[in-house]
This record gives C-alpha cells, structure tokens and sequence, in this order.
C-alpha cells in the first residue's frame, strides 16, 4: 500500500459502477416477477405448523454399519410417509452428512399428532409369499368373490375394497406385523397384493448390490446373499413356491408396509445367494440393492425435537419480528444521521438497497432452494443491520481521518477507500466464518440465523463496493460537502480542527 | 454528537490521548476479577439449561385468563408427577415446562391443558425435546466453537500477524468467560438460541479488534526505521486513533440487537428472539471493552519482548520524552496532557 501516502488522481468512475448496480437490481427484481415468487416463503414457527426433528439410534457395535445409504432410504421412507397426509408444503430434509446426520420434517397446519405417530415408527424390509394380485383400482365385489388359498373372506373384501390411487394407501405405517396377512400396494400405486405371513426378514440379509450382466451389457440385476438363517428360511419358502400357479410363485419384497418388488420364484434356492432379474435400469436396479441392504439392518430413530406452533403465535412471533427490525433500522437511521448529518443520507440509501437486495434473494432462494425464513432467520437479518452499518462507519472515519491529515474530501473519499476497504474484508472475511461454523454445526430452526448472516454479510461487502464508495466519491464532488457546512458531517469544527480553511 | 466529533480529531492527532497501553495492569486486573466472579459462578451455580439441553415437554396456552394454579392442576391431572415450572409468560399465556415423558404422556397433558383453560388442543404451542438431544446440540456447539477459534486464528495471522491472532483470541476467550459468567451469575436461560447468539458474539467481538489492530499494523509498519515512538506507544495511539470508530461501530450493532431484546422480551415474553439478543446484547458489551482494553495490551506485551522492540524502546527513551509529540503534531504539546505523561509511563519499564 505504497500509494496511501501520496494523493490519488481521482480515476473511479462513481456514475458507472453505480449504473451497473442498478442495473443488477432491476435484474434481479424482474427475475422474481417472472419466477412469480412474490412472497418470502415462511418457517413453521412464523405461520404454523409442526416440525419434528429425528436423530438415527446407531446401538453400540453398529456404529460402522450404518451408511449414508441407509440414511438416504430412511429419509425416503419418513418422506413417503409424511407425503401419504397429503399436506401441501410438507419437508422432509436431511441436516448434516454423512451418517451424523438429521431428518427434519416439517408439516405447515395442524396435523400434529399424526405427524409425530407416523415418523417415528421404524420401517422393516420383510419377504413375504405373495397370495393374490391385481390392479390398483378398487375392484367389485362379485369380480373378486374367489378368495385365494388360504385368505380370509375378510381380508379378501379389504383387498377387493383397496384404492391405491389414494395417497393414504401409499403411507407406510410400520403397522404391518410380521405375522399378519396383510393387503398391501406397491410402491407406485399400480399394483395391489393379498401377502402371506413374513417367512424371511431383511436382517436376515447380509449383502446385496446391482450388477451388470457382463454377456447380455446391457441387463442390471440384483444379487443378494442372506446369512445362516435366512439362507435356510429363503431356501424353504422359495422351494415351496416355484411351482405353484401364478401369482402365488411370486415373493414380494415388502419394506414399510409396500411392495417394493415381487420377483417370481424360477427355481429352489438353497444356496443362500440369489439373483433378482429383469428390466431394470442401471437406477432401478441400484435402489432395490439400496432397500434390501438397508433391510439388514433397519434404521430406529429418535425424536430429538417435536416443535408444534399454533397460527396465532405464529403470526405474533411474525409481527415481532418485523416489529424489532423496523424499531432496529429506525434507531440506526436516527443516529447515523445525528452523527453524520446529510452524510448519514448514504448510509441510509445503502441500508435501503441492502434491504431490498435481501428481500429479493430470500424471494429467489426460496424458489431456487426452498429457503424458509425462520424467527431466527429474521434476527439475523436484524443484526446485520449492525454489521452493515459498521462497514460504513469504518469507512466514514477513515475519510475524516484522512481530512484531519489535510487532504481535500475528494481526495480522502479515495485515500480513504484504500485503507478502508482492508479493514472491511478482513472483518467481513472473519463475520463470513462465523456464519459458515454456524451453519455447520448447528442444528434446527437456529441455523436461518447462520444462513441470513452470511448472506448479509456477502451484501454488506456488495453494497459498500458497488454503492456507498462511488456514492460518497460522487458527492465528495458536490459543493455542499466540500463548504464544510455544519449539515455535511465533514465541517472543520465536527472534525475537530481548529482552523476553518474557508471562510 | 459534534462535541464528541471534535473529539475524534483530537483523539486522532493525539492532543487527546488515554493511557490504554500503560494503564494494562489497571484492566488486567478488572478482567481478572470478572474471570474470577465468572468461574467461581460457573463452579457454584453453574448455568440454568433450558429443556433443549435437559429433555423434557413445554407447554404454552394462549387464553384470556392464564392462571398458574389452573395450569398446575391439569398437569397433576394428566397424572404427570414429576416436578414441573409453570410460569405465565406476558400477559395472555402460560407456559409449562416438565421432565421427559412419553408420548402418550404429552398427549395427555396437553389434552388436559385444553381441557382446563376450554382452548382447542391445537391452539397448545409444544415442544418436546428427547433425552439426548442436548448432548447433540452440546457437541455440535463445542465443535463449532473451537473450529471457530482455530480459523480465525489461522486467518487471521495470515491477514495480520501472528502475535496480532493471539492477542485477538486471547480477548475473545475472556469475551466467552465473562459472558459465560453472566449467565451463570444472573442466572439467565441458556437454550440453543443463547449459543448461537454467543458464537455470533465472538465473530462480532473481532470485528472491532480488527478495527484496531489494522490500525496497529499501519502505524507500526516502519516503527523501527525511526525511533520516535516505542512499540507500546504506537499501540496506543492506534487505540485512541479508533476509539470514536470502535466506539460508533458498537453503538451501531448494539442498537438493532437493543430492538430485538425489547420486542422479544416485552412482546413475546421468551423464545428465540429474546435469547438470541441477550446474548448478543451482554456479548456486544463486553467485546466492545475487550477489543480496547484487553487485545491492544495483549499485543504490545507480546511485541515488546522482541529484540528489536527492546531495542527501539531504549533507543525512544535515550532521544527523551517530547519526542512523541514532537513528531505527530507540535499544537499536541502545548494543550495535550495525554502525551506528555505517556512517555513518563513508557519510561518506567
């Protein structure tokens, strides 16, 4: 920094980084009218709602075992479950990596209990003879008088009587006991089964992965293997089935109460190893490996946090929320313009566009990632007020020392800027840590207050670049701040000197 | 304000100066009777942990008449028998507060709270927190912190110096007792919103050391090239160079947080929003004493015990004490007391 000593030729251009800033607002602000995201999407604890937050039970000696696959699938099947209340804006979201990871979800309304009752069952993969199949669509009563081998004329109707077009039927509850028969869909909706009792479960499973058929190229399939136990109950019950007629030679994987896949039997298999072939994709293939190994070991969580807000102090804590941000931005306008008089009118003018910045990326973001703007979320964008401020105060004092030191305003908004300008990215590179450690490792509704204050602080650095430097070079050029009019904030008098140059 | 404008400027030129630097035995022994009063707190009452750090269910009815008798008796109705709080919260709620329980167990609290104050179920804001989702939380936070201070600490020995981080971390460490201190002392909540206020603190109680020692940096650059200034004393010229700067910064952030604690105490009574801001309110106060009082004397102690500071320091006080202001500005002799006693001080040591 060589060149602080001497004066600097004045050779910014105020009016075109100005321009261009504008132009990156208009920009912005028209992208949010033509993605139609015209509301600040809002977290549970400002209109309503619950949020259930679940952490993995990993019992002792499990702790490698668990894989960020498992967690996927539970995260899948928490988030067929809570979809299946068929509540509009409900999420369900992985925080964290890795296997130290938690499932948020939340559910806007009231729903409560329900929510709370379905998330927390565990989901178990089990196999099952399948009894009886037919389309997804309830069918007639008489068309279905027939039951199958073995099927009650009671869990016949329920079958015959079974929509699974209904989102309702496609919840996996955790309900279905091992031994019961049970009348179940598939995943998709399409296909519905009368199902015998469990004869293998999933921990009885050891490895399972997708494959491709090295001859045919282009044929994935599924291979497992089942331990000791499950080696000889698979062995039974695919000996028993293959040769019966259809449907009843098939054997439905079943986690969570739906059928994820019903291959039919072709041969005994004895052996422990099986191979689950047919069309799949490279994908299809690799989710059905991913289910059958998370049935090996089936994933128990706990509720960490059950948060249930009622509407009403939703829309309280709303109000106080934009309440202490106004009452936060008034008094910071209030003393900035006492302190700095019409000086303080650009720092005014650079709250109002980082405030309109903000509103419009918490618009986008929300569109874009599905940011939800927490009470959290909302104190930190009322602390950054502070933060931003700072950076023009930083800046402001700088300008006058360079005064103090004899230079011309228009030369100290230059000087000035140079030595400033360090200080404030050091200081925002540190807020910038803080923010991201938040975010990192915390957990919950806390982590929007991470998220806004990192946000804010990347506009605070926007905003002091792009419009409070030029602004002040542009009026250091005016004659008013150059008189050292009282009303300036730059006169000799509130700088301290003691001699007026100008009369 | 123009008075205390004026004041800058004399601040500035040095006219006016306070001994910061000379005066450090004075503050460290301020901050070491906090640290004291902040452990022997810590050790006796500790801290008063919200439900998220403990486990358990909270309970808030919203109603025209919130009685805690009432309340009280619905929960020993609910056949809850454990010790429970039940406070009102404003003027319209009240709030229970109860150990873990089951699920049916909430249920039928919160069944039976609607049931005496006739609200629907629904309109109960709950919480519930499993046993060991404070040892999660506690975790996380303690990660957080101490990654927190490994980076910066890093950072900012790259960006500055690396006897500049250490004083820096050695003023938010005391930042993080005295504070810690407080809690415990007055006995404040402490909930997840209180830790996330109190990491916020520590980036923000570095903003201001940064203020400063960028100063620090600027006015030591050539230091030992003259020998006009010891190390001590460009120290405390940077200080009371920043000091109207550290001082508007602070106001600025207080002000805003100020807002939230007086919504988010006086409005909705307690929540996040009121953790939150004490937090940063109590945190603010003392980052902003720290970064002046405690980093810049930090720094000067472990500057002067270099060689070649030693050596400057002899050869500042060979040429005699006006020297400091001689160099600066000539007016400062005449109507300055801050700098004609400062060298005296500089030359007992």
């Amino acid at each position: 920094m060589s060149t602080t000593n001497k004066p600097i030729k004045t050779t910014s251009r105020p009016g075109r980084t100005l321009a261009i800033l504008g132009l990156v607002l208009v920009a912005m602000v028209s992208l949010v009218f033509i993605q139609g995201s015209t509301q600040v999407r809002l977290g549970l604890d400002l209109r309503g709602g619950t949020s259930v937050t679940l952490q993995p039970r990993i019992a002792p000696g499990d702790e490698g075992k668990v894989t960020s696959e498992a967690i996927d699938q539970a995260v899948s099947i928490i988030r067929q479950r809570v979809n299946s209340l068929g509540v509009a804006e409900s999420e369900v979201a992985a925080q964290g990596s890795g296997t130290n990871r938690q499932i948020v979800i939340s559910v806007p309304g009231d729903t409560g209990r329900r929510v709370v009752e379905l998330v927390g069952q565990t989901a178990e993969l089990r196999f099952r003879q399948v009894l009886a199949s037919g389309s997804g669509i309830p069918t007639t009563a008489d068309a279905a008088a027939t039951p199958a081998a073995g099927v009650s004329a009671e869990v016949n109707a329920k079958f015959a009587a079974l929509d699974c077009t209904k989102p309702e039927n496609l919840q996996g509850t955790g309900a279905d006991a091992p031994t019961d028969t049970l009348v179940a869909c598939d995943r998709a909706g399409a296909t519905k089964y009368i199902l015998a009792p469990a004869e293998v479960l999933g921990r009885q499973i050891s490895k399972a992965s997708a494959g491709l058929d090295a001859q045919a190229g282009s044929n994935w399939f599924v291979s497992l293997t089942f331990n000791g136990e499950g080696t000889s109950a698979f062995g039974a019950l695919t000996s028993r089935v293959t040769s019966l007629p259809e449907p009843t030679n098939q054997v439905a994987i079943v986690l969570d109460g739906l059928v994820v896949s019903s291959p039919r039997i072709t041969e005994a298999i004895p052996s422990g190893n099986a191979q689950i072939t047919g069309s799949f994709t490279q994908l299809e293939a690799q989710d059905l490996a991913n289910v059958l190994k998370y049935g090996a070991l089936p994933l128990a969580f706990d509720r960490g946090e059950v948060q249930q807000v009622s509407p009403t102090l939703g829309a309280d804590q709303l109000n106080a929320g934009l309440l202490a941000g106004g009452l936060g931005l008034l008094l910071v306008v209030i003393f900035t313009l006492l302190y700095y008089r019409a000086l303080g009118f650009v720092t005014v003018g650079s709250l109002a566009i980082a405030g309109l910045m903000l509103y419009t990326l918490f618009l986008l973001m929300g569109e874009w990632i599905g940011f939800t703007l927490t009470l959290a979320g909302i104190a930190g964008a009322i602390v950054a007020i502070g933060v931003t401020a700072d950076s023009f105060i930083v800046y402001f004092e700088r300008v006058r020392d360079e005064m103090r030191e004899g230079r011309s305003l228009r030369t100290a908004a230059e000087t000035g800027w140079v030595r400033a300008r360090r200080t404030i990215l050091v200081a925002d590179f540190v807020s910038m840590i803080a923010a991201v450690l938040l975010y990192v490792f915390s957990v919950g509704g806390v982590r929007g207050f991470a998220f806004t204050l990192g946000l804010t602080t990347i506009i605070d650095l926007i905003v002091i670049f792009w419009f409070t430097k030029p602004a002040l070079v542009l009026v250091s050029r005016s004659k008013f701040f150059n008189s050292g009019h009282p009303l300036s904030g730059f006169s000799p008098k509130s700088l301290g000197l003691s001699v007026a140059k100008e009369a | 304000m123009s008075k205390l404008s004026g004041l800058g400027g004399r601040l500035y030129r040095g006219e006016t100066s306070v001994n910061f630097i000379g005066n450090r035995r004075r503050w460290y022994m301020l901050s070491s009777v906090f640290v004291l009063l902040s452990i022997g707190a810590l050790s006796i009452q500790g801290l008063h942990l919200g439900i998220e750090f403990k486990g358990g269910s909270s309970f808030t009815v919203t109603t025209q008449n919130p009685s805690v008798t009432e309340a009280r008796a619905a929960v020993e109705e609910a056949g809850v028998t454990s010790e429970a709080i039940v406070q009102l919260v404003g003027d319209n709620k009240v709030r229970v507060q109860t150990g873990s329980l089951e699920q049916a167990q909430n249920d039928a609290v919160q069944d039976a709270l609607a049931a005496k104050f006739s609200v629907s179920a629904s309109t109960i804001d709950t919480q519930i927190i499993g046993p060991s989702w404070g040892k999660e939380i506690t975790r996380k936070a303690l990660y957080g912190l101490f990654g927190f201070l490994l980076v910066v600490m890093i950072y900012l020995a790259m960006a500055l110096e690396p006897k500049m981080a250490i004083a820096a971390i050695v003023a938010v460490i005391h930042d993080v007792f005295i504070t810690v201190g407080i809690y415990a002392l007055v006995g404040f909540d402490v909930t997840p919103a209180t830790i996330i206020g109190f990491l916020t603190i520590l980036g923000y109680s570095l903003y201001d050391t940064v203020v400063v020692f960028d100063k620090v940096r600027e006015n030591t650059k050539s230091i030992t090239s003259s020998s006009t200034k010891t190390y001590s004393q460009a120290v405390n010229l940077a200080v009371n160079q920043t000091i109207v700067r550290s001082t508007n910064t602070s106001i600025v952030a207080l002000l805003p947080v100020a807002a939230i604690l007086f919504v988010g105490a006086g409005l909705l009574g307690a929540g996040t929003l009121k953790d939150l801001s004490l937090a940063l309110f109590i945190g603010l106060l003392v980052g902003t004493y720290s970064s002046i009082f405690i980093a810049p004397p930090v720094l000067a102690q472990l500057r002067e015990k270099e060689p070649a500071m030693q050596a400057l320091a002899k050869r500042v006080n060979a040429r005699g004490g006006t020297a400091v202001a001689a160099s600066s500005v000539p007016v400062a002799a005449v109507n300055g007391r801050g700098p004609r006693n400062q060298p005296k001080r500089k030359g007992r040591k």
